[in-house]
C-alpha cells in the first residue's frame, strides 16, 4: 500500500522550501538592525565625537570620550579579575574529573551562567556599593567579572580536556613539578581555546548594561578613578536613548555603532585565533 | 661482577584492590639492556611505570615492597627527584608540540627554570641529539617545532630529551610499537649505543625484539616474574614451561 | 664541539644543581595545587553567598508581605502596597509569546543547518549570522526596538483599532523573539546532527521521503535535545532586562491586552531600584530578583541536565 508518491514528494519539497524560507528570514532582522545602526551612527562619528565629553542638554556637539574610556577601564579590570580565577578553576576542573569539589564547582558555574544580569547587579550592589557608600567602577568590574567566569572556566576546561594525557606524562616523566607541567606545557598547548574563550567572555560583557546600573552607575564627567562612578558605552546608550533630547539620541546612535563594531571585531578575532593558533598533535 | 643499579624486593602494585604486579624480586645490572616481555595484561607496563613512580599518578593505585636505585629507596624520595634519575620514553612519541626541537631537548632544564648559559645549552642539545643519533638530521632545523618529524625521528627526539637529563636508568615502554620497521631497527641499534652510558629497561610485546636488543630478559605472566635470565639462555633453554610456551607462541 | 667528558661533567653538575632546586619546586608545587583548590572553592562560595545575599535582603519583604506578594495585583510603593502579579504576568506573557513565535524559526534553522546543509558557504554564513544575533548587546536591540519597531507596532495598533501606545508587551515580545532565536537554534542544530545516520538510512531504504525522515526519525530522536534548546531560550527570555525595559512601557498595572504597556520582573527592578526610598520597597524589589533568579536558574539547570543525559547516552 504505497499511496500517493507524488503527493508525498511534493510535501517534502514544500517542507524544504519552508525550512529555507524560515531560516533565511532569521537573518533579516539582524541585517536590518545592523544596517540601521550603521546608517544612523556613521554620520555621528568623528574624531571630535570620540574625544569630547557629552555636552549639557541644549548644547549641540559633544562626544562620548568618558564612556569610551570608562568602558575600556571597566572591562579591563573585569578581565583582570576573571581571567586568572577562571583559568585556574578550569585547570582544576579538567585535572579532577570526579572529586566532590569539582562536581559542586561545576554546578556553581552552571548556576552563575544562568543568572540574569540584573540580579548580578543587585547582589554586587550589596557586596561592594553599599558597604563603601559609593557607586564605583570597581563594583561594576566585579559584577562583570562574575559574569565572565562561567565562560572562561567552561572554555578552559573543555580545551584542556581535549589535550592528550601523554603530554602531561611526558612532562612529569622528565621530573618536572606539577605546576611547571601545567603552566609551561599544558596551558601553552591549549592557548588558542583558552584565549578564544576569554575574548568571547570579554565580548559578552562589553555590551552588558544591567549589571552596571547599580554599580558603576554612570558618570556625566570624565573619570578614571575606579573607586568612583564611571560611565560606560552601554550605560550611555541606555540613558541617552531613553531620554527626551534629540542631541542625546544622536550621541547614542554613534555610541551604539562603536559598541557594535567593538563586539563584532572581538568575535571575528576569536574565530581567527581558533583557526590559526590551534596546536596540532 | 657487574654492579646492580636497580633492585626490587617483594614488590607489588595494585589498582585499587586488584594486585597486578605480584612479589617481584629482580636485580638489574648497570649498563645493560633488560627486556621485559610477556603477554598482554601481564603487568609489565605497570611494573615499568612503578620504577619512575608514574603508576601512582592514577587514582586509587598503590604499591608495596621495596624498590632500590643505587641502594636508595625510591619510594621514600620525592617523585620529582626519582624522575630526575630515571627517565622514560613512551609508546607514542610525545615531543612537546609548542616547543622547538632545541627547546624540547633542553626542556628538562629550561622548564625547571635553570639558567644555563647559551654555549652550555647548545652543548647539551648537540650532545644529546648526537647520542640519540638524530643530530645530523635536525641540526639545520633546531628552531622548528618537532611535530614535522617522522615517527622514528620524533621518538629519537624523545630519547634525546630524556637522556639530556643524564639519568641513571632509562625506561622505554614499547618504544617502537608505533613505528615502521626501519625506524624500529634504527632505535634498536641506538639502544646498543646507549647502554654504554645508561642502563635501559625496555618493555616489549615483541619477543624477537627482546631477543635482538637485550642482555637479560625478564618474563612476566599474570603479574608475576616467571623467569629472569641472560637473554641467550632464556630463549634457547627456558627453565619454566610457561616461558617455553610463550616463546614458542602458544600464547601471546 | 666540546669534549664529551667535559660535557658529561657539566651535565652532572647541572643535575646536582637541579636536585637542590627541586626542594624549592616541591614547595611551589604544593602552593600551586592548593591555589587550584582554593580558587575553585571560592567560586562555590561566591554562588552560595549570592543566594544568601538575595535571601537575606528579601527577608523583610517576605516577612511583611508573605504570600500576597506573589498574587497581589497592585504595585503601589507610595502606599507600601507590593503585589507583583503584574510583573509575573508581564514576564510570562513576553517570554512565552517570544518563545512561541521564535520556535518555528529556531527549529527551522536547526533543521536547515543540521540536516539539509551541514556544510557549505551558505551554511557557514547562516551559522555566523545566528552567532551574531546572540552577540549583539541587548541595549542595542532595545535602542533599535524603541526607534524602529515601536513606531511600526504603533501604526499596526492604529490599523487594528487598539490604543496606539507602540510600546508594550507586544513590542517587547517581538524584540525578545529576535534575541532568543540563537539559543534553541544552536543547540537544536547540534542535536539534529547527532542523529545516527544508520537510523536515517533505515528510513530512506524503506522508501520514506526526506520530510518523512525528518518528521518520523530525526525530530523524535532529538526531541529531548530540542526541548533543552527551548528551555535555554526560555531562560534567556525570562532574564532579559535592557531590551525589554526600553520598549515595554514601564507601567506597573496589569496589562489588559498584549498591546498594552506593562512591566516584567527584570524591568521593574531596573527602573525602580535606584529610586527605592524605603527599605521595604527595596526589599520587595530584591524579592522579585530572588524569584527571578530561582526560576531562571532552575530552567537553565533542567535544560543542561537534559543535554548532559542526551550526550552521554
Amino acid at each position: 500500500m504505497k499511496p500517493n508518491i507524488p503527493y508525498r514528494l511534493g510535501k517534502s519539497r514544500f517542507f524544504k522550501g519552508l525550512i529555507i524560507v524560515l531560516s533565511v528570514l532569521c537573518t533579516v532582522p539582524l541585517f536590518i538592525i545592523l544596517i540601521y545602526i550603521l546608517k544612523e551612527g556613521f554620520s555621528k562619528i568623528s574624531w571630535h565625537f570620540l574625544v569630547n565629553m557629552p555636552k549639557p542638554v541644549g548644547e549641540t556637539g559633544g562626544g562620548i570620550a568618558n564612556a569610551l574610556v570608562g568602558s575600556l577601564l571597566i572591562v579591563f579590570y573585569a578581565a583582570l579579575i576573571a581571567i586568572p580565577l577562571g583559568v585556574m578553576c578550569g585547570i582544576y576542573l579538567s585535572e579532577n574529573r570526579n572529586t566532590r569539589l569539582a562536581n559542586w564547582t561545576r554546578l556553581s558555574v552552571d548556576v552563575l551562567q544562568g543568572t540574569p544580569s540584573i540580579v548580578m547587579g543587585i547582589v554586587v550592589y550589596f557586596w561592594v556599593v553599599k558597604p563603601f557608600h559609593t557607586f564605583s567602577a570597581l563594583s561594576g568590574s566585579i559584577a562583570l567579572a562574575i559574569m565572565m567566569l562561567p565562560i572562561v572556566v567552561r572554555s578552559t576546561e573543555e580545551t584542556l580536556k581535549l589535550l592528550p594525557d601523554t603530554l602531561k606524562e611526558a612532562g612529569l616523566a622528565l621530573g618536572l613539578p606539577y605546576h611547571k607541567v601545567i603552566l609551561r606545557i599544558i596551558l601553552p598547548c591549549g592557548i588558542s581555546g583558552i584565549l578564544s574563550g576569554v575574548i568571547l567572555a570579554v565580548a559578552r560583557i562589553a555590551g552588558e548594561t544591567a549589571p552596571l546600573l547599580f554599580t558603576a552607575f554612570g558618570n556625566p564627567y570624565f573619570s578614571t578613578n575606579i573607586f568612583k562612578p564611571m560611565q560606560s558605552l552601554p550605560l550611555l546608550i541606555f540613558n541617552y536613548a531613553t531620554s527626551a533630547y534629540e542631541d542625546w539620541h544622536d550621541l547614542a546612535w554613534g555610541a551604539a555603532l562603536i559598541l557594535l563594531i567593538w563586539v563584532l571585531l572581538l568575535n571575528i578575532i576569536t574565530k581567527i585565533i581558533t583557526r590559526k593558533w590551534r596546536v596540532q598533535f | 661482577m657487574e654492579s646492580t643499579i636497580l633492585k626490587t624486593i617483594n614488590f607489588n602494585a595494585y589498582f585499587g584492590e586488584n594486585r597486578v604486579v605480584k612479589e617481584v624480586n629482580i636485580e638489574i645490572p648497570k649498563n645493560n639492556v633488560i627486556a621485559v616481555m610477556g603477554p598482554s595484561g601481564c603487568g609489565k607496563t605497570t611494573f615499568l611505570r612503578c620504577i619512575n613512580r608514574m603508576h601512582e599518578l592514577i587514582e586509587g593505585t598503590s604499591t608495596s615492597g621495596t624498590m632500590l636505585l643505587n641502594n636508595e629507596d625510591i619510594y621514600s624520595m620525592h617523585p620529582i627527584l626519582v624522575r630526575h634519575k630515571i627517565g622514560m620514553v613512551f609508546q607514542r612519541p610525545n615531543p612537546f608540540p609548542n616547543l622547538s626541537i632545541y627547546d624540547n631537548v633542553i626542556a628538562g632544564y629550561k622548564l625547571n627554570g635553570m639558567k644555563i648559559s647559551k654555549p652550555d645549552r647548545d652543548a647539551i642539545v648537540e650532545h644529546s641529539l648526537q647520542k640519540a643519533s638524530l643530530w645530523n638530521e635536525v641540526k639545520e632545523s633546531l628552531n622548528k617545532k618537532g611535530t614535522f618529524l617522522s615517527g622514528g625521528q620524533q621518538q629519537r627526539l624523545c630519547i634525546a630529551r630524556a637522556i639530556a637529563m643524564e639519568p641513571d636508568v632509562l625506561l622505554l615502554d614499547e618504544p617502537t610499537s608505533a613505528l615502521d620497521p626501519i625506524s624500529t631497527s634504527s632505535i634498536e641499534v641506538l639502544m646498543q649505543e646507549l647502554k654504554k652510558n645508561y642502563t635501559l629497561v625496555v618493555v616489549t610485546h615483541n619477543m624477537q625484539q627482546a631477543a635482538r636488543v637485550s642482555d637479560k630478559t625478564a618474563f612476566f605472566y599474570l603479574g608475576e616474574l616467571i623467569e629472569y635470565d641472560i637473554t641467550k639462555n632464556m630463549f634457547t633453554n627456558p627453565k619454566d614451561t610457561r616461558t617455553q610456551n610463550y616463546i614458542t607462541g602458544r600464547f601471546s | 664541539m666540546r669534549e664529551i667528558s667535559s660535557i658529561t661533567n657539566m651535565m652532572n653538575v647541572w643535575k646536582a644543581v637541579k636536585i637542590k632546586r627541586s626542594v624549592k619546586q616541591i614547595r611551589a608545587e604544593k602552593f600551586f595545587r592548593a591555589s587550584l583548590v582554593l580558587i575553585s572553592l571560592s567560586i562555590l562560595v561566591i554562588v552560595i553567598a549570592f543566594l544568601f545575599t538575595l535571601v537575606v535582603q528579601s527577608l523583610p519583604s517576605i516577612k511583611a508581605l508573605g504570600f500576597g506578594f506573589l498574587i497581589g495585583k497592585t504595585w503601589d510603593p507610595v502606599h507600601n502596597i507590593y503585589g507583583t502579579y503584574p510583573f509575573l504576568l508581564g514576564t510570562l506573557l513576553t517570554s512565552f509569546l517570544a518563545l512561541i513565535i521564535s520556535i518555528p524559526f529556531s527549529f527551522a534553522t536547526a533543521i536547515f543547518l543540521g540536516e539539509y546543509y551541514p556544510r557549505g558557504w551558505f551554511s557557514d554564513f547562516l551559522k555566523n549570522a545566528i552567532e551574531l544575533i546572540a552577540a549583539v548587546p541587548s541595549v542595542i536591540y532595545g535602542f533599535w526596538g524603541l526607534f524602529v519597531l515601536v513606531p511600526i507596532v504603533r501604526s499596526l495598533e492604529l490599523k487594528i483599532g487598539v490604543t496606539p501606545y507602540g510600546i508594550g508587551i507586544f513590542a517587547a515580545s517581538l524584540i525578545l523573539t529576535i534575541m532568543i532565536i540563537p539559543y534553541a537554534a544552536s543547540l537544536g542544530r547540534e542535536m539534529v546532527r547527532m542523529v545516527p545516520s544508520s537510523l536515517k538510512e533505515a528510513a530512506y531504504s524503506l522508501g520514506a521521503t526526506r520530510y518523512e525522515v525528518i518528521r518520523d526519525v530525526i525530530l523524535p530522536y532529538s526531541r529531548s535535545g530540542l526541548l533543552a534548546g527551548v528551555l535555554l531560550s526560555l531562560g534567556r527570555a525570562l532574564g532579559e532586562t535592557m531590551a525589554v525595559t526600553m520598549v515595554i512601557g514601564n507601567t506597573s498595572v496589569i496589562p489588559n491586552s498584549i498591546f498594552a504597556p506593562g512591566n516584567t520582573m527584570a524591568s521593574v527592578i531596573a527602573n525602580e531600584f535606584t529610586e527605592a526610598a524605603s527599605s521595604l520597597y527595596l526589599s520587595a524589589l530584591i524579592e522579585i530578583g530572588l524569584v527571578l533568579f530561582l526560576v531562571t536558574v532552575v530552567i537553565n539547570m533542567i535544560g543542561k541536565r537534559i543535554i548532559k543525559r542526551f550526550t552521554t547516552e
